[in-house]
């Protein structure tokens, strides 16, 4: 398949899951920000954007300010606006190839953003119809493209988007190590039932933790979606080694998912900034890399060039 | 204020009740100050989209009760009831006292009865008592606690002064109602939260579980509690899974369990598995066939043996009933002093024992002026308002009443306090109950920070049970000072790992709109040469 195509799919697939992770994030933070006095209001809202990956502008970065910086500013690619605006861009760029019904949601969508309050109250609502929407748009993606390239490239685009929302849902609890429980940032995941019934006597932080970072069952822990993503990487390039791994992506992936698999969970609180730190780099190197493999192979021509 | 309150003052002036929100003068009380605030901005558009909001997440969520078999949302308000700090501490060490008295008083019932060796009660009162169980008399139940769960219901009076009105001490249900609401107003009414600390209701599941854990049976290292819930029909049944999803517990049926050896035992798909502690949801008739209803199916049989055996706890003990009978409730003050050899700290509602023939006598003469309630009920069923009954009804009431002067107290009727409430497009004064929610884990008393307000939704109704027309609101307590000064734990600083993005309309110069125009303008300029 084209180059261009592809890489728009895997971006369709980042794109809709950031809108999603960032929804869950917000809806649960925004009560506990509602209750804060108005001084470490402020300066929580600008922490909890830096988790998110944006700076503020200046020092008056406040709440209605993190509404807009989180969930309506459309210029801006954290922002769940930003992120549905540009997979539905990338939709239309891949119109012939994806499906009528995927391209129908997601346009549906876009033009459903304008629709709503922009205060907090109207963000509650909005952060549920998003997830609402986005479920959408990943079941008509599941059922109506065939489970093709195009499609292994959409769900490597959301794996690994999902291993990057989950390592920034639980860095957010730095942020508000206050008053952030561990039900919070388990229902942040919708992973509360499923963790209870897991794990049911054993509660606590360090199981929350290691439920969201390493369980293999759960679809939205990290190690899942790590395991996801490598998979698909495996079925985009099914070449044969006897040794190693050519491919760089499957490697980053690959030893991410393993250290935290198989690192001991003694110190797992203490440890897990750095962890996170790890996983969000990761995902960040296995996206350049794939880039640099599959859309854009620019770099890789050059260097045939010169040993010619 | 908006025209939201308009004539407010003046239907509350007609009630003649305390409210809880406004002064006579219509002057907000300090502790609604926020509240008021942020209702003043908003419309009456803004209020009902909110109510309407706040209603729906109710029902979507499955937060309803069992009513004549159908299940409906428990209606939320919009406004809620604020206690001060200062209020709510009376409130608490009330709450706890009465906690400990009734404890005390129920180890005695079922143990040698000094209460009434010393002439405290006369033996009738217990002996006579409908939950009196005989079946689970002189044995301490394991874990040492009877009361582990209570709510105790309080009113303010037309003077603002706090009076019990009546205790529950069997299976008090509400408080998944506190923890939804709060849930709920968090998300309806933001601005209200903001600079105020209102004292947080969420760790009531924690503070159960653990409660629940610490009364296990000695020598359990690990204790495994389970919720045992009547099944989906009860009109609690919502409370009994939040619960025990909360606990991360199992939420059981009677069939579930088995009891053999003096153990219970619970069926799973990993064979048998001990059960240590039972948070009781069903009521003691119930509960085992051997020792009460015989063709009860909802209990287990056996399980009092269990109890007694020491093979297993019960929250709350069995045979509890008897304390929260409605005329042992008018002893709880001597009670009080008796046990604990203090003043009660909340007083009672007075009430005639209808036993008593001067008594009596006095309140045949004046039913229609007084409340007249069976003893045992519960829900508000079989409760008479003289002044609303009808002849008929107070004819009826009499009969019953010189039939069985033992299964009746009456009381004055009292002007529960008001709160604004939502009715149609403004706020009208509706009356409004406290269900406050103790925890007793043996060693220690805590009680839940606020509790359930009740409130009757039709104007000038004093019956708020849900089960009769009745909705609920957030009680938030305020903190006096910020509680304890968290600790401050240093923070990691946070390293901002911006987003790769790729934007495609300025990602790739192909797609640029620029580039595309300029194609289009050749290709008019072509056109425009071609037709030339």
């Amino acid at each position: 398949m084209l180059s261009r195509i592809a890489e728009s799919l895997f971006w369709i697939g980042r794109y809709v899951e950031r809108a999603d992770g960032t929804a869950r994030i917000l809806d649960v933070h925004l009560e506990r920000l509602n209750h804060l006095p108005m001084e470490e209001q402020r300066s929580v809202a600008q922490e909890l954007l830096a988790v998110m990956g944006a700076r503020p502008q200046n020092d008056e970065f406040g709440l209605p300010e993190l509404l807009n910086a989180l969930a309506y500013d459309k210029h801006s690619a954290t922002s769940i606006a930003g992120s549905l605006g540009a997979a539905r861009e990338n939709a239309r760029r891949a119109r012939e190839t994806v499906s009528s019904g995927l391209w129908e949601s997601l346009n549906t969508t876009y033009y459903g953003l304008n629709q709503h309050r922009k205060d907090v109250v109207g963000t509650y609502r909005f952060c549920n119809w998003v997830l609402e929407r986005t479920a959408m748009v990943s079941g008509l993606a599941d059922t109506t493209v065939s489970h093709d390239e195009s499609w292994l490239f959409l769900v490597l685009g959301r794996s690994l988007e999902r291993a990057d929302m989950t390592a920034r849902m639980l860095s957010t609890r730095d942020v508000l190590s206050a008053g952030m429980s561990w039900v919070n940032m388990l229902r942040c995941a919708g992973a509360y039932e499923s963790f209870l019934r897991t794990r049911r006597a054993a509660f606590g932080d360090q199981h929350a933790a290691e439920f969201l970072l390493l369980d293999r069952l759960f679809p939205r822990s990290i190690v899942y979606a790590l395991r996801d993503a490598d998979e698909c990487l495996a079925k985009l390039d099914p070449s044969a080694q006897r040794v190693g791994f050519i491919n760089d992506a499957r490697r980053i992936v690959g030893q991410a998912r393993t250290f935290l698999e198989f690192h001991r969970t003694d110190d797992l609180m203490s440890e897990l900034p750095e962890h996170m730190e790890r996983v969000q780099k990761a995902v960040s190197q296995a996206s350049d890399a794939i880039s640099r493999k599959y859309f854009n192979q620019a770099d890789e021509l050059a260097w045939v060039g010169e040993v010619s | 204020m908006s025209d939201l309150f308009q004539d407010y003052s003046e239907a509350a002036g007609r009630t003649g009740a305390y409210d809880e929100m406004f002064t006579p003068g219509q002057q907000a009380r300090k502790s609604y100050g926020q509240v008021a605030g942020a209702l003043r901005e908003l419309s009456l558009a803004d209020v009902s989209a909110r109510a309407d909001s706040m209603a729906r997440t109710f029902l979507d969520r499955g937060v309803t009760f069992d009513f004549a078999g159908e299940e409906r949302p428990f209606p939320l308000d919009i406004v809620p009831r604020v206690i001060p700090a200062d209020e709510w501490s009376v409130l608490e060490r009330g709450v706890a006292q009465r906690v400990r008295a009734l404890e005390a008083f129920l180890n005695d019932v079922y143990d040698k009865m000094t209460v009434v060796s010393d002439g405290v009660i006369p033996r009738q009162l217990v002996t006579t008592s409908a939950h009196f169980h005989r079946q689970v008399h002189g044995f301490e139940p394991a874990g040492g606690v009877r009361v582990h769960i209570s709510g105790i219901d309080v009113v303010r009076d037309a003077a603002g002064t706090f009076r019990v009105l009546e205790d529950n001490v069997r299976v008090p249900s509400g408080v998944s109602y506190v923890l939804e609401n709060r849930r709920a107003m968090a998300k309806g009414l933001p601005e209200a939260f903001g600079q105020q600390l209102i004292r947080p209701v969420e760790e009531y599941p924690r503070r159960l579980l653990s409660a629940l854990r610490k009364t296990a049976p000695a020598g359990v290292d690990d204790p495994t509690v389970v919720v045992l819930t009547p099944g989906v029909f009860n009109s609690a049944y919502f409370e009994h899974t939040l619960l025990a999803g909360l606990m991360g517990v199992e939420l059981v049926e009677g069939r579930d369990l088995i009891c053999r050896g003096n153990r219970v035992y619970m069926r799973t798909t990993a064979g048998e598995q001990r059960v240590d502690v039972i948070y009781k949801r069903i009521d003691d008739e119930f509960l085992d066939p051997l020792q009460f209803r015989a063709d009860s199916m909802l209990g287990c049989p056996g399980l009092v043996n269990a109890a007694r055996a020491g093979g297993v706890t019960i929250a709350n003990a069995v045979g509890n009933g008897v304390a929260d009978d409605k005329l042992v409730y008018s002893y709880v003050p001597d009670l009080i002093r008796y046990y604990l050899s203090e003043e009660p700290v909340i007083a009672n509602v007075d009430t005639y024992r209808l036993e008593e023939k001067e008594a009596r006598e006095h309140v045949l003469d004046r039913l229609d002026e007084l409340v007249v309630k069976p003893v045992d009920g519960s829900g508000g069923k079989g409760l008479v308002i003289g002044p609303d009954a009808s002849k008929e009804e107070l004819e009826a009431l009499r009969k019953r009443v010189i039939a069985d002067p033992r299964g009746w107290i009456a009381q004055p009727v009292l002007q529960l306090s008001t709160v604004p409430t939502l009715s149609g497009d403004k706020f009208g004064p509706r009356h409004v109950d406290l269900r406050p929610f103790a925890v007793n884990d043996g060693e220690d008393v805590w009680v839940l920070p606020g509790g359930l307000t009740r409130v009757a939704l039709k104007e000038g109704s004093l019956i708020v049970n849900s089960s009769q027309g009745g909705g609920s609101k957030d009680t938030w307590v305020l903190a006096d000072s910020p509680q304890v000064p968290v600790e401050v734990i240093p923070r990691p600083t946070i390293t901002v790992r911006e987003r790769v993005s790729v934007w495609p309309v300025e990602s790739n110069w192909r797609d640029s709109q620029k580039e595309q125009q300029q194609q289009q303008q050749i290709s008019d300029a072509q056109e425009v040469t071609a037709n030339a």
